[in-house]
């Protein structure tokens, strides 16, 4: 795994973590103790596709800030895979 | 609303081609308990229930459902996108070849179409919510069955990613019925239809 691959591959983690203690916290909505892990996972996904926009391409449409191209088409879509 | 993210919510890099499993696994992008009939039931359940929180996991599971639409048609892309003319007329990918070329088109494994009719939108919180609840057992059945069906550890883990997925909803699903049958009464659930028969407050 390259840089870029680990980079995304944390995101995918630590995004996981961030979807499925939503969907827990839809049916447990005063469990405390999930809201702090939810407010620390959320917290590290935005930085690192924050980090991940700015060294390699936008992973959102507004985290596309470009100048000379559109980085955001430009971008390779999440079906081609490592050969893609 | 919704946004999307350029990637996919479990990587999915398939290096070896296989149109007959493809044939298969395209079932749980058009098939009768795919990801498409999934999402499209929950997104569409939400408008007539009667309870936020059972819509907000509606909301949020049938979000997540796209996710693994996505998923599954990029495991049948990459299965497909590198086949040789040859291999498709031995795979017996020739009839949906002549239709589709290797576009991804939904339909079940028997090449039947995705219809709407593969779900329903009752309008009753306690009618939808069991369909919910069967229908992700049926798609964890499915995703058993094609287990079976695989050796290649690249297509193996993504699917053994969407098989429990569909475990983790059934379980959010049993909560927003029980969290609904908490303001029923409890001597007869089905005694009115909350959805309808009781005037909403605004």
């Amino acid at each position: 795994m390259n840089g870029k691959e680990k980079l995304l591959y944390d995101i995918g983690v630590v995004s996981f973590v961030v979807v499925d203690l939503g969907l827990y916290l839809d049916t447990h909505p005063t469990d405390c103790k999930a809201m702090e892990y939810y407010n620390h996972y959320n917290h590290i996904r935005k930085q690192l596709m924050k980090e991940f926009s700015e060294k390699y391409y936008p992973l959102t449409m507004d985290m596309a800030e470009c100048s000379k191209e559109w980085k955001w088409g430009m971008a390779p879509m999440p079906w081609e895979g490592e050969c893609g | 609303m919704w946004n999307y993210e350029k990637r996919l919510q479990f990587p999915v890099n398939i290096k070896e081609p296989n149109a007959k499993l493809a044939q298969v696994i395209i079932s749980q992008y058009g098939g009768p308990d795919g990801e498409m009939g999934a999402s499209m039931r929950y997104l569409s359940q939400r408008y007539s229930m009667p309870y936020r929180e059972v819509a907000g996991v509606l909301t949020d599971i049938g979000t997540e459902e796209l996710a693994h639409l996505e998923m599954v048609a990029t495991i049948v892309h990459q299965l497909t996108r590198d086949l040789s003319m040859e291999e498709i007329e031995k795979s017996g990918f020739g009839q949906y070849y002549v239709d589709h070329t290797i576009g991804v088109w939904p339909q079940a494994a028997g090449g039947i179409p995705f219809n709407a009719c593969e779900f329903q939108v009752k309008g009753d919180v306690i009618t939808d919510l069991h369909e919910d609840m069967a229908a992700e057992q049926k798609a964890r059945s499915t995703y058993d069955n094609i287990l079976r069906l695989i050796k290649d550890p690249d297509v193996c883990e993504p699917i053994k990613f969407l098989r429990a997925r569909e475990i983790v909803h059934y379980q959010r699903f049993g909560e927003a019925l029980r969290m609904t049958q908490d303001r029923l009464n409890s001597k007869n659930f089905y005694a009115f239809n909350p959805g309808f028969d009781q005037t909403p407050n605004c």
